[in-house]
């Protein structure tokens, strides 16, 4: 299984979620620069966190418009695995891969802390080895996570299960305590709380690893290939 | 060339935390008048058009696609020259 990590003008979550991939999997992974233009080798593509081109006008606004973006937006429909972390939760809901949008924090702080997160749906192939309500240890380190949607939109999220992660203490302001959403699919995931930063106890916690084990999972299984525990 | 300028704020209905701040800001330093701040972006662009209507529709969709994010923000402008 491939895994492509992009690499924008300000990323700066890239050789944490590399590492992470590497350890947790220990699957090929290579760094791709935003101005790629074929993304086809890869089966999921993971968009890292960072401050892309400094967050100028809106966190994620340009780098939504970076060449790579757009074999992004063909990976997604295609139902490959894309996930976006932090910025790159924030450059997916900026590209409509991901409902909804991210507003500053009400307490206008950056907030760089372990913060705690229930499982809300484990079906999408990212959650699949976590129980539905289990309470996991994921850090976030954000100033602009206030996720919003609006009444319609909420609705349907939770029509369609795409709350996929909660704060279990709301640390940023978002709506319902959300975390973490998925497309109507499931194959695209976006949240702020960062789990490649939570894959060993040395780290403080490695509640985040499940993730990836989860991935390698799913694709194994559309693809025939024994599972891993 | 018109010159076009763009004032993007946060939508009525969503929370301005920045706002929020600065309107509290306001009233601790005795401006107990404020009501609602909203604070938003201004920007100044130069626009190469052949004609007025041309420069709106260009300006519409440079808003409706960067400038500001519909989900959760307004925009307006105007346009000079």
């Amino acid at each position: 299984m491939n895994f492509a990590v992009l690499v924008f003008p300000g990323s700066n979550c890239d050789i944490d979620c590399y590492k992470a991939v590497e350890q947790t999997v220990g699957q090929p992974v290579d760094y791709v620069w935003h101005t790629a233009t074929d993304l086809s080798k890869y089966d999921c593509i993971i968009v890292p966190g960072g401050f892309s081109y400094g967050d100028y006008l809106r966190s994620g606004a340009i780098a939504r418009f970076a060449p790579v973006m757009a074999e992004v937006a063909k990976a997604a429909a295609a139902g490959k695995y894309v996930i976006g972390i932090c910025n790159g939760f924030q450059i997916l809901t900026e590209a409509g891969l991901l409902p909804g949008a991210l507003r500053r924090n009400t307490s206008l702080k950056f907030r760089c802390h372990s913060s705690i997160l229930r499982v809300e749906n484990n079906k999408t192939p990212f959650t699949t080895q976590y129980e539905v309500g289990e309470l996991i240890d994921i850090p976030i380190a954000h100033g602009e996570g206030n996720y919003y949607c609006d009444e319609a939109t909420l609705a349907q999220l939770k029509q369609n299960n795409q709350i996929v992660f909660r704060y279990a203490d709301n640390p940023n302001g978002s709506v319902e305590d959300i975390a973490g959403v998925c497309n109507e699919q499931g194959n695209v995931v976006g949240m702020m709380p960062h789990p490649e930063r939570a894959v060993n106890q040395l780290l403080g916690s490695e509640d985040g690893k499940k993730m990836f084990t989860s991935i390698l999972n799913a694709w194994r299984e559309q693809h025939g290939a024994a599972s891993i525990g | 060339m018109f010159k076009a300028t763009v004032y993007v704020t946060v939508k009525q209905n969503v929370l301005d935390p920045q706002g929020v701040a600065v309107q509290g800001a306001l009233h601790s330093m005795g401006f107990n008048e404020v009501g609602k701040v909203r604070i938003g972006k201004y920007m100044e662009l130069e626009v190469d058009a052949t004609n007025r209507a041309e420069a709106e529709e260009r300006v519409r969709q440079m808003c409706e696609k960067l400038l500001a994010n519909t989900v959760v923000e307004d925009y307006r402008f105007e346009l000079e020259g």
